[in-house]
């Protein structure tokens, strides 16, 4: 099996343009910030969290809380993958007590990274308000979760991949459609 | 590629790179144990029996809560509590508890070699919990990653160990692992206990009799607990052990000044060392009981759960 690439879905320019305008879409809507923090999904959750946070200092001229949080512990499918995944670190260094939280990652697909990363924010405390941001929704949801910012919405099949490329982790910049072939 | 680990039953055998993959696990569980909410839900599902055939009680919670802490069931066996006392063999004992299907063993014994014995048996991991005077090596990892925590490397660094080397599990399982990492041993106590071969048991092994110039320049000072029920033995008696081996704030201005002090526990203060060394600054005694919840969730999070994966998921969803 290979993968092929079937056609870009967003360009460094337009992944930059969509996240300053979700960066505004959270201030808006959380009410000028200032309750506001971030959590960064493992892995590329984090460098988009921290664009986010660095854009809000950018416009609105505040310092918002990043943190870091890894879900490995709280996967659904421990008894099933077969191969133990390696543990990494989970850095919020704030209490996430009566924040207005906002969960970030790249791609909402089964929607069970987050329901994980739900878990691990719920045992840090209890925070006023959870809401989900992501780059891509590519649809086909096992649970119940939606997500209050989305960058960009697309209609895929289940073969098909969403792959985010970030310069912080793959030293390119771009989002990409591919599809399994046989 | 990492070598799967189906069991851990001693320090000697393991690579470095496995070692170092253990300290590098053991730092998300760190993390952990500052949560408000210590329970994860990992291995749900999943039954740790806790087999202590010798008493122990720093170990023994330390692996149940450990096990507790990832959302596993403890079976807990003590040799007081069992039929040990009424004759069964080790075998029966372990294939009675097999029989309630756990998916692990920590087993504490006192004869040397008897994880081994029953890790060939049974076909669940087995955790060594310390056996006779051969390994204990959850101790060593958690006193590796103290180490590591504090002075940012193992190599190169002086580490002496004081006190009854040769009947020493903690001693042993630490010699053998720092030994892999080039750090230099230096090995103290009594000529009794610290005998020439113990300078065969791995590579930069220094030995001496002398505690002052054991611990000149040393980076780690590791004070053993002296095993009273071994003070009866001939030309030793607890007075001339104080007078030449109690680890003192005076003795410990040899070492290095940010040198750190460890000890395995129980420590008895007063024989082995000295209250103000052990409440001073430089002690990590405390931060050692932490490391090793850290170290056993993150021993029992991939020994139970099967065989560690290449790399993290690219998570897809």
């Amino acid at each position: 099996m290979r993968v092929v690439e079937k056609r870009q879905l967003l360009s460094a320019e337009e992944i930059s343009r969509t996240l300053n305008r979700l960066a505004h879409e959270m201030v808006e809507k959380s009410g000028g910030a200032h309750d506001l923090a971030l959590i960064g999904v493992r892995r590329r959750g984090v460098p988009l969290s921290e664009r986010l946070a660095s854009a809000i200092r950018g416009f609105a001229h505040r310092d918002i809380p990043v943190g870091t949080l890894d879900i490995t512990l709280y996967r659904d499918d421990l008894s099933t993958v077969g191969a133990q995944p390696v543990v990494q670190s989970t850095n919020i260094e704030f209490s996430v007590d009566n924040r207005e939280l906002v969960i970030v990652d790249d791609v909402l697909y089964t929607g069970r990274t987050i329901r994980a990363a739900m878990n691990g924010l719920f045992d840090l405390g209890r925070p006023r308000r959870l809401r989900l941001l992501v780059l891509i929704d590519r649809g086909h949801r096992e649970l119940p979760i939606e997500a209050t910012f989305i960058g960009k919405t697309i209609q895929t099949s289940e073969t098909e991949i969403v792959e985010v490329r970030l310069q912080e982790i793959d030293g390119e910049e771009r989002v990409m459609l591919v599809d399994r072939v046989h | 590629m990492l070598a799967h680990l189906s069991n851990l039953l001693g320090i000697e055998p393991l690579s470095r790179e496995q070692i170092e993959f253990f300290l590098d696990q053991a730092k998300p569980f760190q993390e952990f144990q500052r949560h408000p909410l210590k329970k994860l839900a990992t291995l749900r599902g999943k039954t740790v029996a806790v087999a202590f055939f010798e008493t122990s009680t720093r170990t023994r919670i330390s692996f149940t809560t450990a096990a507790s802490r990832l959302g596993a069931d403890t079976m807990a066996l003590q040799a007081e509590a069992s039929s040990l006392k009424k004759g069964e063999s080790l075998m029966d004992t372990v294939r009675t508890l097999e029989a309630m299907k756990p998916d692990a063993i920590v087993l504490r014994h006192s004869s040397s070699g008897a994880p081994d014995f029953v890790a060939s048996r049974l076909d669940i991991p087995v955790l060594n919990a310390g056996d006779g005077t051969h390994e204990h090596p959850t101790q060593a990892l958690l006193d590796a990653l103290t180490i590591r925590d504090r002075k940012g490397r193992l190599e190169g660094l002086a580490v002496t160990i004081l006190g009854d080397i040769l009947h020493s599990r903690v001693a042993r399982s630490n010699i053998h692992l720092l030994s892999k990492f080039g750090v230099h041993i230096t090995l103290c106590g009594p000529s009794m206990w610290v005998p020439r071969e113990v300078e065969c048991l791995a590579l930069n092994i220094r030995r001496s009799l002398q505690i002052d110039e054991a611990l000149e320049g040393a980076d780690v000072v590791m004070a053993l607990r002296v095993q009273t029920e071994r003070l009866h033995e001939p030309a030793l008696a607890v007075d001339e052990y104080i007078a030449g081996y109690r680890l003192t704030p005076e003795r410990l201005r040899r070492a290095k000044p940010d040198a750190l002090v460890m000890h395995p526990g129980p420590m008895i203060r007063g024989l082995e060392i000295d209250s103000a060394v052990a409440d001073g600054p430089q002690s990590c005694v405390l931060e050692q009981v932490t490391n090793g919840l850290a170290v056993r969730m993150a021993l029992l999070y991939h020994l139970v759960g099967g065989p560690p994966a290449e790399a993290p998921d690219p998570a897809k969803d």
